[in-house]
């Protein structure tokens, strides 16, 4: 199953970067080289191999090459594949929605708050629904945070409270009335079947149900959210799993400054 | 006793031991004054008791409801079930179909004499006895004839959320060399206080514990065990309100290991702790007579804490644990006491520490079947890396003797594993353990050196840890916050309406037949 140690396909193609019609990077520019692998429920064998190729050809691929193959059990074949990808993407018209805000550190978040809302911020935090995973709550909330990254309990303008995981939307909108929160944060970790999408959903309809959703700023954040996806639910603001408490700390700061600001 | 590689004070050890004993007797004296809802309901499947009433509500819910809310569960549901077979002449089942259509009030009949009570339950009991015995019989003669793969057994997890199709992925992954399968419970299961009935095919990150689908799995396993000529394991999960129950139907259907810790329910699920104490006992009984090997969710207080400074708390917690066990008349040899490979990868000598660690419990629990988790915390989505983190954790275990090995996947973080995921951790571990069979024989760790170090201060604050909950107490740990950072007090948490102190008359059989063995 040698591919050869060396590639030897002409490279004809134009090698000169066009941010209009980009495409993947191997070794050399516009080669288009990407990596892929996946399983096919059929059983191993050269037709497995073919229809591997073709499935490549049809995603977009030339020249596809499956570099190793193997039966996972009975009439499931799992491929490694490399090809050339035909597509290309224009990078100069692309717009990402992103939470607009600078990013502090904790002492700078801290005085931030004091010179510009002059009171502490009020923040609850919850893994909402029946999802039991609390590593994204406690990452932005607890103490000790995450990767060097202090929580929010640890900064000084902050008042806060994590209510934990499989808190039921109507006790956190319960404890956010008791609290007067000013932000109210929450973590979805399970995402199967947009199981997520659902329960936030159902937050926002029940903030607005309450009138309570121009009150607060609401938040949300999980390895599967975006800020656009969270914009679109209803949501201020949505971080995503590159996020630290930092970005959340410095967002929420601003945000309340600049709605203190707007009254 | 061995010598040991890493030079641990043994006596300390022992000290160790006594203090986590005197923590759990403290435990029992308050687990035997009580019972609960779902250990009523166990005593209920026990004697036969199944099935769903018009509402889907299961019968055993329908026979200890319908004398919970008369205030008279204090005298144990199998009380008036015995007092109802005499005064029926029905039998357990066609009793519980009676109260379900209200035809019939089990406490307000004729009452007999205890003794004829407990003669009348009897049969029941020695049925349920008997059938158990023959699941651990069946299960000895697989071991004996097909035979088992070598320590670590490879433990991977199914989690497609359909029944039917997690049996697909299960004897894929038997093929691909897993010894243990794992059959995910959807979210929230933990938190229903009845266990739902029947195959299911839905579910979030999982799908039901129901005694049905125990038996399709079960069923599922031993035939690619017979294929493979390996007994292939089943394992899930009674942890959370109906710990006993589903260690009893896990013992009806001859599953071999069960997640089974109430410290992780309380913490993790903010199940009442006096309630999951008092259903521990029974489910740990249960799993104790059936020769199920448990698992403990010490790896857990690890993905909320740092591993490096809390290293600890688990070993503090494996020991109360041991002692929990043991009360419960539980063989060492079923104990999977739980940790896990969880250290920032970030960390200079990580990987020394992660090591220390691994051998010192493996040779503070000789006999125990240790069970290993893989890194989850520290999961990015890099996939590649994530391969290289899985790597250097099943290093470790054969390295040290791990007895039960969680297989990360390297898509962890992402989604729950596919076909190919579970191929490639398999692969990953047999490479490792073949590769590097016997390095644990070779090696011993240098006098003074960080590996000996860091394994004598673990237990060394260990023990301080122990010393300073002996005094206070489980319940007020836990209510400090001890472990995993995680707070909870005695009387709050979901469940606590379902403990009842036992009454004059309480029975219970299988507590004493199943702890004689």
């Amino acid at each position: 199953m040698s591919g050869g140690l060396y590639s030897m396909e002409e490279k004809d193609f134009d090698k000169t970067l066009d941010l209009t019609k980009v495409k993947p990077y191997g070794d050399t520019m516009n080669d288009g080289k990407t990596q892929i692998s996946f399983t096919l429920p059929v059983p191993c064998g050269d037709e497995a191999i073919e229809a591997a190729k073709q499935l490549m050809k049809k995603m977009g691929f030339e020249n596809p090459l499956v570099v190793y193959f193997k039966e996972l059990t009975k009439g499931f074949t799992f491929v490694n594949c490399y090809g050339s990808c035909t597509h290309t993407v224009d990078y100069t018209t692309i717009h990402v929605p992103k939470v607009e805000s600078t990013v502090m550190g904790m002492k700078e978040t801290d005085e931030y708050i004091r010179e510009h809302v002059g009171r502490k911020i009020v923040a609850i935090g919850a893994s909402t629904g029946t999802d039991a995973h609390t590593v994204g709550i406690d990452a932005i909330m607890n103490m000790k945070g995450y990767a060097g990254h202090y929580g929010l309990e640890r900064y000084d303008m902050f008042e806060t409270l994590n209510m934990g995981s499989q808190v039921p939307n109507e006790d956190f909108i319960a404890k956010a009335i008791e609290m007067k929160a000013d932000a109210l944060l929450v973590s979805q970790t399970v995402t199967q079947k947009d199981v997520h999408i659902k329960n936030l959903t159902e937050l926002v309809e029940m903030l607005e149900a309450e009138g309570l959703r121009d009150k607060v700023i609401l938040v949300c954040g999980g390895p599967r959210i975006s800020h656009e996806l969270a914009k679109e639910l209803g949501y201020d603001a949505g971080f995503g799993s590159t996020s630290y408490a930092d970005d959340v700390a410095s967002y929420l700061a601003q945000e309340m400054a600049k709605r203190l600001q707007n009254k | 006793m061995k010598k040991s590689k890493l030079g641990l004070d043994f006596e300390k050890v022992a000290s160790a031991k006594n203090l986590a004993k005197s923590i759990a007797d403290d435990v029992q004296k308050f687990v035997d004054i009580y019972t609960t809802v779902t250990v009523e309901r166990t005593c209920c499947r026990l004697i036969g008791i199944d099935g769903i009433d018009s509402n889907e509500v299961p019968l055993p819910n329908v026979v200890v409801n319908s004398i919970h809310e008369k205030g008279l569960l204090n005298q144990g549901v199998l009380y008036y079930i015995g007092n109802a077979i005499i005064e029926t002449g029905l039998n357990p089942q066609q009793i519980a179909e009676k109260i379900s259509t209200s035809e019939l009030d089990i406490t307000t009949l004729k009452f007999n004499p205890l003794d004829k009570i407990k003669a009348a339950v009897d049969p029941y009991v020695q049925q349920c006895i008997a059938r158990i015995k023959a699941n651990v019989a069946k299960r000895n003669e697989y071991l004996n004839t097909i035979g088992e793969g070598p320590k670590p057994y490879i433990y991977v997890i199914v989690a497609t959320g359909n029944i039917y199709e997690d049996v697909v992925q299960a004897q894929a992954a038997a093929r691909q060399g897993a010894d243990i399968i794992a059959v995910i419970r959807t979210t929230g299961q933990s938190l229903l206080d009845y266990v739902p009935y029947g195959a299911t095919t839905e579910g979030f990150g999982g799908t039901f514990a129901t005694q049905e689908n125990f038996r399709i799995m079960r069923k599922a396993l031993d035939e690619v065990g017979e294929e493979v000529g390996r007994y292939i394991r089943l394992c899930n999960y009674c942890s959370g309100l109906c710990m006993p129950e589903i260690a009893a139907m896990g013992a009806l259907e001859r599953l071999d290991v069960m997640l089974n810790d109430a410290l992780y329910g309380i913490l993790f699920r903010d199940i009442n702790p006096q309630r999951t104490l008092v259903d521990q006992y029974f489910s740990r009984v249960i799993n104790g007579f059936a020769g199920v090997i448990i698992n403990t969710g010490e790896d857990n207080y690890l993905t909320t804490a740092d591993a490096y400074e809390q290293a600890h708390t688990v070993l503090a917690s494996d020991l109360i644990n041991e002692q929990l066990a043991l009360l419960a008349g539980m063989p060492e040899e079923q104990m999977g006491l739980g940790h896990a490979f969880e250290m920032n990868p970030d960390l200079e000598n990580g990987y020394l520490y992660e090591l220390a660690q691994a051998q010192m419990l493996r040779e503070i629990f000789p006999n125990a079947p240790l069970k290993y988790m893989p890194p989850t915390k520290f999961m990015t989505g890099n996939i590649f890396k994530g391969e290289i983190q899985d790597a250097l954790f099943n290093s470790i275990a054969i390295w040290t003797g791990q007895g039960l090995q969680l297989l990360g996947m390297i898509t962890e973080a992402i989604h729950t594993p596919f076909m190919s995921d579970r191929y490639l951790a398999i692969e990953n571990a047999r490479y490792i353990f073949n590769n590097m069979k016997n390095i644990g024989d070779e090696v011993e760790f240098k006098e003074g050196g960080i590996i000996r170090q860091r394994a004598a201060k673990v237990l060394d604050d260990a023990h301080k840890l122990l010393e300073d909950m002996v005094n206070e107490g489980l319940f007020e740990a836990l209510e400090k916050g001890i472990f995993a950072d995680i707070k909870r007090s005695k009387t709050g948490g979901k469940g606590l309406a379902g403990v009842v102190t036992k009454g004059e008359n309480y029975f219970n059989p299988f507590i004493a037949l199943m702890k004689q063995r």
